[in-house]
């Protein structure tokens, strides 16, 4: 067991590497794909064009709940230029991300669950004549009650939006205990009870979703689509439309951003699908952005109550966390996000005794899912300002009391996560100095204020989606004659520089450059299966793959030029295009001569290589969710000002120190953290996914208060602060090259930080986002009548609990499982994933 | 199956000079300038994000200036002259921005990018040594979701300065 109270120094892993010849890794690169995105020739899901391509509108319901009485589409079918009108008939089975969650239907048989539901789907010559035709669809509804919160499904058992679930409208209940909390409290000089409320938000890619399906011309299905999961795409395609995943290809074009909002399969690319086998014509579908706004998937809205013991010197001695989410429409992710509101609370401050709870209801909105942090990011912000508070109540500088009880790296925490390497006490120490935090924190004028939060974020889900003993990554590299490499890997380029990750590490393995690797990505047909770009998983999964099928490749090339030059294999050196003998470095061949002598040798060449995580010691029931090959870190500091009359807030600057093992490409990590520090701050100021009735004359439907990019607000070149980066560089055993992700954790810490310098700059607690200067505005004005200075959340609700799983943790003998649980037998559960 | 009307629609009719050459086009006449770029005209560079005006990504310059080709019907520019993403760069070498823009991380997923290209170009043909503040000015309709513009802003200066040496004397 690590004692918190002791501040050991960062250990410093020694990877085994040479680094005085690394020429790829490291070096700041313009990436692969750049030329082709500042050309425009980047061809994204919408910039496809088919001869005599068909265009499809989906006619979506204006109900937020309602049975389908009966629908009616001849007078649609008989509009000119009309090809095809589908109905929930056409498509019936269900499907869904998760096994467990298999609740949606392409096209709503007989129940919509939220306003944009799809009912019926128009194919048409052109994409006006199939709007047109939505108009004369007849479809008669029953209007049902519907539930707008998860208060309100609480107490609104019937009607149900769904028939599975754990009872009325509540989708997931989650009671885990690792130790005696209660315990902890009796050991605890301070106990501090807060209640948190995080708002939903949307991804807002700026690119909206788009897919063109076609029969191809053997008779197979052929999609493109703008998805970050075309594995998981290609799943549901043939579970939906009955065919053998075989007779299915799914290329994933470059997304046009994707922040989590494109993983799910969605109904309009089972539609598409369907109606180009029905049709034998290209069929494409391109989202307006207010059916992106409806297809949602975004954060989920997280009430949150938080009681924490802890000691005089700031050692936690028990947490109990509580969440109320509200899921939406459907199940989505949400079964994941449910654990993930309470998985990782443990891994970067000890925490001996910890007791999750959690509760996830269906409401009559559109579905959430995960987005960057996913469910991760509700509870950290209550997580870091509850630190603030109990900080300030101990006497202790926030930075110090963190130091004190930063998680040691390589423990297993509580709830039986592995760690690696943990940068996180460096991040602190780096950013306390590039901030002057000591010379600002409490020290600054009155409405000025600077605010700290810490951060950690999984370097990939450890279990995949659907249960399955088989690799999470594979890369396939061809070798030819002409001194080409090409890469195959299902990775899903998004933005994020994957395509980038994949040729740097094949280059440096190789010893050739970037640009003379060619890349196929994101096609189920050409490259073997990557689970997808989500949970921060590709630099790690994918490129641990990509390294074994180079370093694979290496080892033929040396065989071969060794033989040819009669130089022992291990005095042979790759780099610069050249294989050549490290005594004697003139003595070597080109790139191209090492891989004509390699085929000479052995055949045509190409290697495999194949990624998946360590089994993870959490053997628990919802165990699956957290576990991960090893976890960044993160720490920021933020700087305010709050007018103290209006609460207007500005953001002059950041700083922010980021644990990423090590950078393959520094420009592109630089550019992941600030991307994440503009999201998080979006999320902290003004981003919302806020619904509002209608009046009840006008049908009192639940609709989305601004399903617009000019009223949802995001942060625009104006409002960007100056933000100040430190890369972290502790290279990780787990990752190629020592890399871990930097993708989504730089997020979490900055809505935390800005609500703690708020509070530093006017003394008053806003403990929700989004963080606007009306709130600020009535938390000083409870200030000044001398209440509690504060706006936020004043009450969990109560909630039936089932059961907790009683979970020992390690340091009380626990080997990971629980001790009251009743295990299902591994017959059962391959029986369970064989039906889904 | 009734017949469709398509070609029958395109019944409008403009020329102008897309990226340098003179192009004649027919549309139906409902399309906007972004519709006919990419449908009629097949030069997919130009995005959308929201066909309303909101997010700048398919900015393109229209005599120069730049305009939001979704608020544009298109025979609104009969004799016009537009330059898109694909016009931007000159004899087979890229424009010094979009250099910049790729070797400095400043599109990460892309998708943002032309537009915002094209309305830096219009910056620094106007003003070729616009201050940090100018540009955030200039950039502030074009949304970007990736990078949280930091990038962007680099690679404009960048640019800035690689176009400053070109029309130095003796350059």
């Amino acid at each position: 067991m690590p004692n918190p109270t002791e501040s050991p120094a960062v250990e410093v892993v020694e990877l085994q590497l040479e680094t005085d010849r690394l020429r790829v890794i490291g070096v700041p690169r313009r990436r692969v794909d750049a030329r082709a995105k500042v050309t425009g020739q980047t061809r994204y899901a919408d910039d496809i064009f088919l001869p005599r391509m068909a265009y499809c509108k989906l006619l979506r319901s204006p109900h937020p709940h309602a049975r389908i009485q009966k629908i009616d589409s001849s007078r649609a079918l008989a509009h000119p230029g009309v090809y095809l009108v589908l109905t929930g008939k056409d498509l019936p089975i269900e499907y869904g991300i998760i096994p467990v969650s298999q609740d949606e239907q392409a096209l709503c048989l007989d129940h919509v669950r939220h306003v944009g539901d799809p009912v019926a789907a128009v194919v048409a010559r052109e994409e006006l004549t199939a709007l047109e035709a939505l108009d004369l669809i007849d479809v008669e509804y029953e209007i049902l009650t519907t539930v707008s919160d998860p208060e309100e499904a609480l107490a609104t058992p019937e009607p149900r939006i769904h028939d599975y679930g754990e009872e009325g409208n509540i989708h997931k209940r989650v009671n885990l205990e690792f130790g005696n909390v209660d315990e902890g409290f009796a050991e605890a000089d301070e106990i501090f009870e807060d209640f948190f409320f995080y708002q939903g938000n949307t991804h807002l890619p700026i690119e909206q979703h788009a897919s063109v399906a076609i029969k191809d011309p053997e008779g197979k299905l052929t999609i493109w689509s703008s998805t970050q999961t075309p594995h998981y795409l290609h799943r549901a395609l043939a579970k939906v439309l009955e065919m053998s995943p075989a007779h299915i290809r799914v290329i994933a074009t470059p997304n046009g951003g994707g922040f989590g909002g494109k993983s799910d399969p969605f109904n309009h690319e089972i539609v598409v699908a369907k109606a180009a086998l029905m049709l034998d014509r290209p069929v494409k579908i391109g989202l307006t952005r207010e059916e992106v706004f409806y297809c949602h998937r975004g954060r989920h809205p997280v009430l949150m109550r938080f009681k924490t013991g802890v000691k005089k010197d700031g050692t936690i001695t028990g947490m109990h966390l509580q969440t109320l989410i509200d899921g939406g429409a459907y199940g989505s992710y949400g079964v994941a996000s449910t654990f993930y509101t309470g998985a990782l609370q443990t891994t970067s401050y000890h925490v001996p005794r910890y007791h999750f709870q959690a509760c996830r209801a269906f409401t009559n909105k559109p579905p959430c899912g995960p987005k960057r942090g996913h469910g991760t990011v509700q509870p950290r912000f209550g997580q870091e300002i509850q630190l603030d508070k109990i900080a300030e109540k101990l006497k202790l500088d926030p930075a110090e009391l963190r130091l004190r009880i930063a998680e040691a790296p390589n423990a297993v925490t509580a709830n039986f996560l592995e760690l690696g390497t943990v940068g996180l006490r460096e991040c602190i120490r780096r950013v306390v100095k590039i901030s002057s935090w000591n010379e600002k924190f409490r020290k600054l004028p009155e409405g000025r204020g600077v605010g700290l939060a810490c951060s950690a974020y999984l370097t990939g889900a450890g279990l995949p989606i659907y249960w399955n003993a088989m690799p999470h990554s594979g890369v396939q590299l061809k070798l030819d004659r002409g001194g080409g490499i090409t890469i195959f890997c299902g990775a899903t380029e998004i933005g994020q520089g994957s395509d980038d990750v994949l040729a740097a590490i094949v280059a440096e393995v190789l010893g050739v450059t970037t640009f003379d690797i060619r890349i196929y990505t994101g096609d189920t047909d050409l490259g073997p299966v990557d689970l997808g770009s989500y949970s921060s998983r590709v630099t790690l999964m994918a490129g641990n793959a990509a390294m074994q099928a180079a370093e694979r490749a290496k080892a033929m090339l040396t065989e071969a030029v060794g033989a040819r030059l009669d130089v022992p294999k291990e005095r042979l050196r790759f780099a610069d295009q050249r294989v050549f003998d490290s005594a004697a470095p003139e003595k070597g061949v080109t790139f191209h001569e090492a891989v004509c002598l390699a085929e000479a040798r052995f055949g045509t060449v190409g290697t495999v290589g194949s990624y998946t995580p360590p089994r993870s010691p959490a053997q628990f029931k919802g165990g699956g969710v957290g576990p991960s090959p090893t976890y960044s870190y993160s720490a920021a500091v933020v700087e305010v000002t709050v007018n103290p009359v209006t609460g207007w807030i500005n953001v002059p600057k950041i700083w922010i120190a980021h644990d990423i093992g090590r950078a393959l490409n520094p420009a592109l990590a630089r550019g992941q953290v600030e991307g994440s520090v503009y999201m998080g701050l979006g999320e902290a100021l003004m981003e919302e996914q806020e619904f509002r009735r209608l009046p009840k004359r006008l049908s009192h439907a639940l609709v989305h208060k601004f399903p617009s990019i000019l009223e949802y607000k995001s942060p625009t070149s104006l409002d960007m602060p100056e933000i100040v980066v430190e890369l972290v560089e502790e290279p990780d055993p787990h990752g190629p090259f020592g890399a871990k992700e930097v993708g989504q954790g730089p997020l979490l810490p900055i809505m935390p930080a800005v609500a703690n310098a708020v509070y530093d700059a006017v003394g008053v607690r806003v403990d929700e986002v989004p963080i606007t200067p009306e709130k600020i505005v009535k938390a000083l004005a409870e200030k000044k009548a001398g209440r509690a200075p504060r706006f936020g959340p004043t009450y969990f609700p109560d909630v039936d609990w089932p059961e907790p799983l009683r979970v020992p943790p390690p340091w009380e003998g626990g080997d990971g499982r629980a001790v009251n649980e009743v295990r299902r037998s591994s017959s059962q559960r391959k029986e369970k994933v064989l039906r889904t | 199956m009734a017949t469709a009307p398509a070609e029958s629609q395109k019944t409008a009719r403009i020329k102008i000079t897309l990226n340098g050459e003179e192009t004649d086009v027919s549309f139906a006449p409902y399309k906007t300038l972004l519709e006919v770029l990419r449908e009629d005209l097949g030069h997919t560079g130009t995005k959308h994000g929201c066909e309303l005006g909101e997010c700048g990504a398919c900015a393109v310059l229209l005599d120069g200036k730049p305009v939001l080709s979704c608020l544009l019907l298109a025979w609104e520019c009969d004799g016009c002259s537009i330059t898109t993403i694909e016009g931007l760069g000159s004899n087979g070498r890229l424009h010094p921005l979009q250099s910049a823009f790729a070797n400095l991380g400043a599109a990460q997923c892309g998708y943002c990018t032309p537009g915002i290209l094209l309305t830096a170009k219009a910056l620094l043909d106007e003003n070729p040594h616009p201050s940090r503040d100018q540009i955030r000015e200039a950039l502030s309709g074009n949304l970007c979701r990736c990078t949280g513009y930091l990038q962007i802003f680099e690679a404009v200066e960048a640019a800035m300065v690689q176009i400053a040496e070109w029309k130095k004397p003796g350059a």
